[in-house]
């Protein structure tokens, strides 16, 4: 229980850290409904980016700059192979990622390169968690707030309704496919961040350390969905149930671990529950119509 | 304000599916003009519409709108002419954004959008006021979710999008079809409103003969991808419904059986 205890602080540094690339996510899934797995590459990209930059020289803020535009042109890769290309959602995203690995070896130029917090005045690292949590905690607010702007502007107006109707919003003289490149773009820039802070905290950057993000994210999105959709109706709120999502899973994490999980068994694990809170809404929907006959909506007075 | 020049469309070319939607079509609106569109299934009176919003390319011929030659622009770009209501009433309205903000996005259709805001104040004022036009109490759902609407609700609401910058042409894709008759009755005594008031050219595919008769001063009917039979004016006006029959029954060769539109 003690052990626990200790746990919990680190498990919400990395929430927090992973609660930016869950914002992310939340963009490609949920406004634009786009299952974009980019992330899995662009996550190391950020990472990579951020402590090459670190190493050589930089300041650790222009570094995670550095990883937000990294993360960005990422984005902006699985955007154009779908809408120029023609390629679909997932398989663009499987691209870039496989291409990124390469790519994410050419910056390091090896499997891991360390980034030590003695060596460096790095953002955030996991020998302070307590600042940790306040820097990333910080971050993450500043991007909710940026965010909850920038959706309510015209241009994020397009993109939210791209995500909804496609009809609707070229009807309405909306070019969708920059729509959805825009979102592929912002996304994937977050996801970097997520990656720059990440990479800083464990201290290094491994081409390996994207491998299933985009499965935490959507974790993520999911349960704070559930657990806090009935409640926060905002957009803004809305994200930032993606952050708390995000603690809840790294904290569930560390009590299964605490349980005697062992750690190789950790990705079946996440993959089985958010494979359950997907399946969720449809099992519902489905015992549901046997239960009460066929279940259609009731249609509402005209 | 609009004009059709031979346009051709086959779908599936070269395939055990090729489909002649359209045959050749030539067609001129003048501007005020509500036309009403009738013809069985697979005439091609929903693939002229999709020509003329730009869903799909042409195969030849040329689209002209307000004089401006629209036959090579995308979808997004002929929008700024065009007001379109579609059959299926989930089409025409995002249904996860509110009223406002659907209103807010067909009244910015047809100019750049950057960072200004999504909505504002003044807006929704303006917006309050045309919803109060419609009766139908939508005035003060103004927040509440499109997708929380009824058919009847939204295919108003989509008018409403559609006309609220006026648009060069309305097409109405039959718009009521999805609706029960006493709603579908009130959006078409809507449309006709909304039309009249607006002084809009108008395309409108329609079913029901009574209406197609009723409504609009010209009436086309369709068959295999040509245009059949143009009337407008008086001798529209003293059409009666099996004046059409036996003119579609002409058209088709004394084939035309149990098509839908012997129902209405």
């Amino acid at each position: 229980m003690e052990a626990l205890i200790n746990a919990l602080p680190g498990s919400a540094a990395q929430g927090l850290i992973w609660g930016i690339l869950a914002i992310g996510v939340y963009i490609t899934f949920k406004v634009l409904d786009y299952a974009d797995l980019t992330v899995d590459g662009s996550l190391a990209t950020g990472g990579a980016v951020a402590v090459m930059c670190i190493i050589n020289g930089a300041n650790p803020y222009v570094a995670i700059v550095a990883a937000f535009v990294a993360g960005m042109l990422a984005g902006l890769v699985t955007g154009l192979f779908h809408t120029v290309f023609g390629i679909p959602p997932i398989l663009s995203g499987i691209l870039t990622q496989l291409g990124l690995y390469s790519v994410n070896m050419r910056i390091l130029g090896k499997a891991n390169q360390a980034v030590s917090v003695d060596q460096y005045a790095l953002t955030v690292s996991l020998r302070y968690i307590k600042e940790a949590c306040i820097t990333t905690g910080i971050c993450c607010i500043i991007i909710i707030l940026i965010l909850y702007w920038f959706f309510g502007t015209e241009l994020g107006a397009s993109i939210r309704a791209t995500g909804c109707n496609q009809n609707m919003a070229r009807a309405q003289g909306i070019n969708t496919n920059v729509q959805k490149v825009l979102g592929l773009v912002l996304s994937n820039g977050l996801v970097g961040i997520s990656g720059a802070l990440y990479a800083q905290y464990q201290g290094s950057a491994d081409v390996n350390m994207g491998r299933g993000a985009i499965v935490i994210g959507l974790a993520s999105v999911i349960i704070g969905e559930v657990a806090f959709g009935k409640i926060f109706h905002n957009f803004a709120l809305r994200m930032f149930a993606a952050v708390l999502g995000a603690i809840i899973y790294f904290i569930v994490i560390a009590i299964v671990l605490q349980l005697g999980l062992s750690t190789n068994d950790l990705k079946l694990f996440s993959a089985l529950i958010v494979a359950l809170f997907l399946a969720l809404p449809h099992l519902k929907g489905s015992l549901f119509a046997k239960a009460g006959g066929r279940g259609g909506k009731k249609d509402a007075k005209d | 304000m609009l004009r059709i020049e031979k346009v051709y469309k086959t779908f599936n070319p070269g395939t055990i599916n090729e489909k002649k939607a359209l045959n050749g079509i030539d067609l001129i609106l003048k501007e005020g003009d509500f036309v009403t569109v009738i013809g069985g299934n697979g005439a091609g009176k929903s693939t002229i519409l999709n020509m003329i919003a730009g869903v799909y390319p042409v195969d030849s011929g040329k689209i002209v709108i307000d004089s401006a030659d629209v036959t090579k622009l995308p979808e997004h770009k002929r929008a700024k002419y065009l007001g379109r209501v579609f059959q299926d009433p989930m089409t025409g309205t995002a249904a996860d954004m509110n009223i406002e903000e659907n209103l807010a996005i067909a009244a910015r259709r047809g100019k750049n959008r950057f960072l200004g805001w999504g909505i504002t104040g003044k807006e929704k004022q303006v917006y309050q006021k045309r919803l109060e036009a419609l009766d139908l109490g939508l005035e003060t759902r103004m927040t509440a979710k499109v997708g929380l609407l009824s058919g009847g609700q939204r295919q108003a609401l989509t008018l409403l999008m559609a006309s609220l910058e006026k648009p060069k042409v309305l097409l109405l894709d039959e718009h009521t079809a999805a609706l029960d008759p006493r709603t579908a009755k009130k959006v078409l005594d809507l449309t006709e409103e909304i039309v009249e008031k607006n002084h809009l050219t108008t395309m409108m595919i329609t079913h029901n003969m009574k209406d197609a008769i009723r409504l609009g001063n010209r009436l086309i009917m369709m068959h295999e991808g040509r245009i059949i039979y143009d009337v407008a004016g008086e001798e529209k006006k003293s059409l009666k419904v099996s004046d059409l029959l036996s003119k579609f029954g002409e058209a088709s060769g004394g084939e035309f059986s149990n098509d839908r539109m012997m129902l209405s």
